[in-house]
Formats: structure tokens, sequence, C-alpha cells
């Protein structure tokens, strides 16, 4: 097949998708410490915590959108950004705990250990940082290859902490949940498609 | 040595001197565009003793971060959608329990004697600013309707105003929104009406043309856009309480040993500062308002 842009790039055709990608991946956080030290931004911490929080999610959900749209028909060589996607994920998570350890607690370990065992949202948050942490350690293709198939078992982790974290979400707002749920119906979606698609088989025996 | 006191307030605090240079071209741009005089004048206001001597913060600050639901739920809504409120003519109905209820226009409130009063405003969010209000006592209004024997609480409303609330379209909170204090703690003297800020009528998005202010208590009850004043026997509903009856208590006296359920109230950013600061009891006025609440478990009446 001829190589086309879409279809089947070249191999540095999608080396530099990959690197566009990595500069893209880097804009929110510039935006956001843009936006706190400038001025503008009333309250710079909040907008990190926030801003930092949603880039998490967001990353995480366009990982997991990656293989559905395989299936749906996108081009083979999107797989070869996920990892880029986790990982940017994983950064901007790293940079919401960090400020909520440093501005939030001051680095007062009792005073976090005590915050995470009596605040869910805290307590789910964490939850998912935890299980988002080995996978980000395991990204390599050394960890790959030693760890062979049990690294495809590790990586389903993903499920349980896009929920967790979107649950996260949905617990601190204070009133108006519109774009926690939001975020919660697109990760329905993505993890409700691949149920599907995994059970329609055996359904469809079942009725015949 | 009196003389000395006339360089508290410096003209130019009252009247910024680029405005002053440009007096004649600002006073034909106000004509022209029919702005009401009330929304641009200087609002004279005597210093007070219930004033902080906290650093207040910008008015930047305290016109562009503001929960006002009624024009949406982001931070920098009410300052964008705000202006649509239409604030003149504007009544206020004062009336229940009262020997003499009537109606108080804008006009007439803004003739009660008004002070400056420096407040710390904490908000259950966890951040909290320091604001120049202007205002005047709500006792000075109450005792003008003659509260009866029965008057024990006092029931405020916000207008509800759907063709100039974007935000009331959803029903995030059920509208109007309401709020109420206790007749002591309406009668306190650092309980005020807020009809300015920095010196000038209050701006739409801090609840323009009157709003309550209450400073030892969380912020959301400092009600804005107040349209209705009831004197009543019973406790009134109040919108947070009726929203989230666990996390928002009728008294939501600013308390950092009582945490909200999902958060802790121990601590508050004060917006300008990049560190927290301790909460204290009442919001640092623990010195005059406790006393309202001897003998009461403030866990139980949070």
């Amino acid at each position: 097949m001829r190589p086309t842009l879409l279809s089947n790039p070249s191999p540095a055709t999608v080396g530099r998708i990959k690197a566009l990608l990595f500069v893209l991946c880097l804009l929110p956080l510039a935006a956001s410490l843009w936006q706190a030290f400038s001025g503008q931004a009333v309250n710079p911490v909040e907008t990190l915590t926030r801003d930092s929080g949603s880039w998490a999610l967001n990353l995480l959900l366009a990982g997991l959108a990656i293989s559905p749209l395989r299936r749906l028909g996108a081009p083979g060589w999107l797989l070869r950004l996920r990892r880029m996607l986790g990982l940017y994920a994983f950064f901007y998570a790293s940079v919401h705990l960090l400020i909520y350890l440093w501005l939030d607690q001051l680095f007062d370990w009792p005073a976090i250990v005590h915050d995470i065992i009596k605040r869910p949202f805290i307590t789910v948050g964490m939850a998912a940082f935890a299980l988002l942490l080995p996978l980000a350690i395991t990204s390599t293709d050394g960890w790959l290859r030693q760890l062979k198939r049990r690294w495809g078992q590790l990586h389903r982790l993903v499920y349980p902490l896009a929920v967790l974290a979107v649950v996260h979400y949905l617990w601190l707002v204070k009133r108006d949940l519109t774009e926690p749920l939001l975020y919660a119906a697109v990760l329905a979606l993505l993890l409700g498609l691949r149920l599907w698609w995994r059970l329609r088989p055996t359904l469809g025996r079942q009725v015949q | 040595m009196l003389i000395c006191r006339a360089t508290d307030i410096l003209p130019s605090e009252i009247t910024p001197h680029s405005v002053y240079l440009n007096r004649r071209q600002f006073m034909l741009g106000s004509a022209g565009l029919l702005l009401p005089v009330a929304s641009i004048a200087a609002l004279p206001a005597s210093k007070s003793r219930y004033s902080t001597t906290d650093k207040p913060n910008s008015r930047q600050d305290i016109t562009s971060y503001n929960n006002y639901y009624e024009f949406g739920t982001g931070k920098d809504e009410p300052a964008q959608y705000a202006g649509r409120l239409k604030t003149r003519p504007w009544t206020v109905a004062v009336g229940g329990e009262a020997g003499k209820p009537r109606s108080f226009s804008i006009e007439e409130l803004l003739k009660f004697p008004l002070e400056e009063r420096i407040y710390r405003l904490r908000c259950v969010e966890g951040w909290s600013m320091v604001i120049p209000w202007v205002g005047f006592p709500l006792a000075s209004l109450l005792k003008q309707v003659d509260p009866t024997s029965r008057a024990k609480y006092v029931a405020f409303e916000t207008a509800l105003r759907p063709g100039e609330m974007p935000g009331v379209a959803r029903r995030v909170l059920d509208w109007p929104y309401r709020e109420g204090l206790r007749i002591d703690e309406a009668m306190h003297p650092l309980t005020i009406l807020a009809v300015g800020l920095y010196g000038e009528a209050l701006p739409s998005q801090n609840g323009a043309p009157v709003r309550l202010v209450v400073p030892w208590k969380y912020g959301f009850k400092s009600i804005k856009s107040i349209s209705r004043i009831t004197l009543l026997e019973k406790q009134p509903p109040t919108s947070w309480n009726m929203a989230a009856p666990n996390e928002y208590g009728f008294y939501s006296n600013v308390n950092p040993a009582v945490d909200h359920p999902r958060w802790s109230q121990a601590s508050e950013r004060r917006i300008g500062e990049f560190l927290k600061r301790k909460t204290l009891p009442f919001n640092g006025y623990a010195d005059q308002v406790a006393g309202l609440y001897r003998g009461m478990d403030l866990v139980k009446n949070f």
C-alpha cells in the first residue's frame, strides 16, 4: 500500500507527529502557568490545581479513546501515540498532586494522611494516582518485554483508575455537576464500547 | 490636633487623580450614556471602628472572582453577566412581623448614614478576601419597621429576574436565592447592608444595588441583590441548606473546628497570598459575636 499521511505514514512522519504531540501536550501547562503568574488569575493556586487536574483527566480519556477509535476504523499509527498520552496524564496528575502536597498541605504528612483517610474525594484521588504510578513506571519498552503477557494485565488498571479519577472530580464539586458528569459520560462511553464489543459475540451465540 | 484627622482619607482615594483631571469629559461621557448618577458617584462614608486593619484586596480581585450563581457557576461569570441586572428602579420590601411594614427605594437606602466597613470575607470553599464595603447597620433599617415581639428571625430574598439572570435557567439552586438570620444576629452592629465598595456604588457582580454582609459567617450567608426582607417567628428555609442540608447549616458561622463534610475548614487561602493561613473562629470576630451563641453546641448547630 502506498504510504499516505492518514492511513500509513512513514516512520519519519509518525516521529514528527509524536514530536508535535509532545509540544502540544505542554501547552496547557504553559497556559496555566501564564494565567497564574501574569496576574490574570485571582486565585492562582486554584487555577493551577484545577487546570492540572482537568488535563490529567483529558489526556487519560484521550489515551482511552485510541483503541475504540482503531476499532471504528481509525489508522493504526494512532496506537503509537498512546504511551505519550498516558505519560502526560501521569505528568499532569503529578503536578496536581504536588500542588496539593505543597501549597495546600505544606508537606504536613500527618495532616495529609488524615485528609486521605477522612475525605472521600481525596481518598479516591490518591487511589487513582497510586494505580497510575506503576503504569507510568512500567511504560518503557524494557518493562514491556520483561513482563510479557502480564504487562497487558497490569495496564488494565487504567480502567478502574479512570473511574476513580472521575469520581474524585464528581465528589469535590460544590454544586454544579455539569462538568464532572460530562467526563463521566465520556468515560462511560469509552468503557461501555469495550464491554459491548467483548460481550457481543457471547450474547450473539446465546441468541442463536 | 483635630485637623490631623482630615488626612485619613485623601481626596485622591475618593476620586482618582486621572478622573479628576478629565472631569469634564467624565461628566459628559456619563451624561451621554445616561448612566444613573448614583452608580458612578462616590459614596460619602465615615470610618468605622469595626474595620479590620488587614490590607484590603484590590478592586480587581474583589470584582472578578465572585460566587453569584444567578449569573453562572464560574467565578468569572458574574463579572461577565451581572451588568445585565437593572438596579434602578429598585425597592426592598420589608415586612412580616413588623408594626410598620414598608418598602424602601434604593434612593432611600442610600440616605442612611453610610460607613466604610473593611471586613474579612471567608468563603465556605476555603478562600478569603478583605473587602472595604460601604453600608449601614441592618439594625438601622429594621428599627424603622418596628419589629414585633414575635420577630425571632429575618428572611432575605434575592431578586429573581430570569430575563436578566442567565444562571437561573438551570436549577442549580432552588431560586430565588434565600438566606436568613436569627434576630439577634440581624441586629448585631457588625451586620450591615452594603451599598458600596471602595467608596463607590456596589458593582453588579458583588450584589448591587444592596446586599447583606455578615462577616463572621461563610460568604454565602451574605445574600446579594436583596428584594425582600421578612421578619418571622420561625426559622426560614435557606438556599444552600435546602440544597445540601448535611453540608450547609442555618448558622454557618466560620468555624475551623467544624469541617465541611467534604473538605477541611481549618485553613484558608487569602487571595493574594500563596500559602494558606489558619482560619479563625467566627472569622476573627469572636470577641464581638461569640456571646450570641453562648451555651449552643456549635458542632450540632453548624
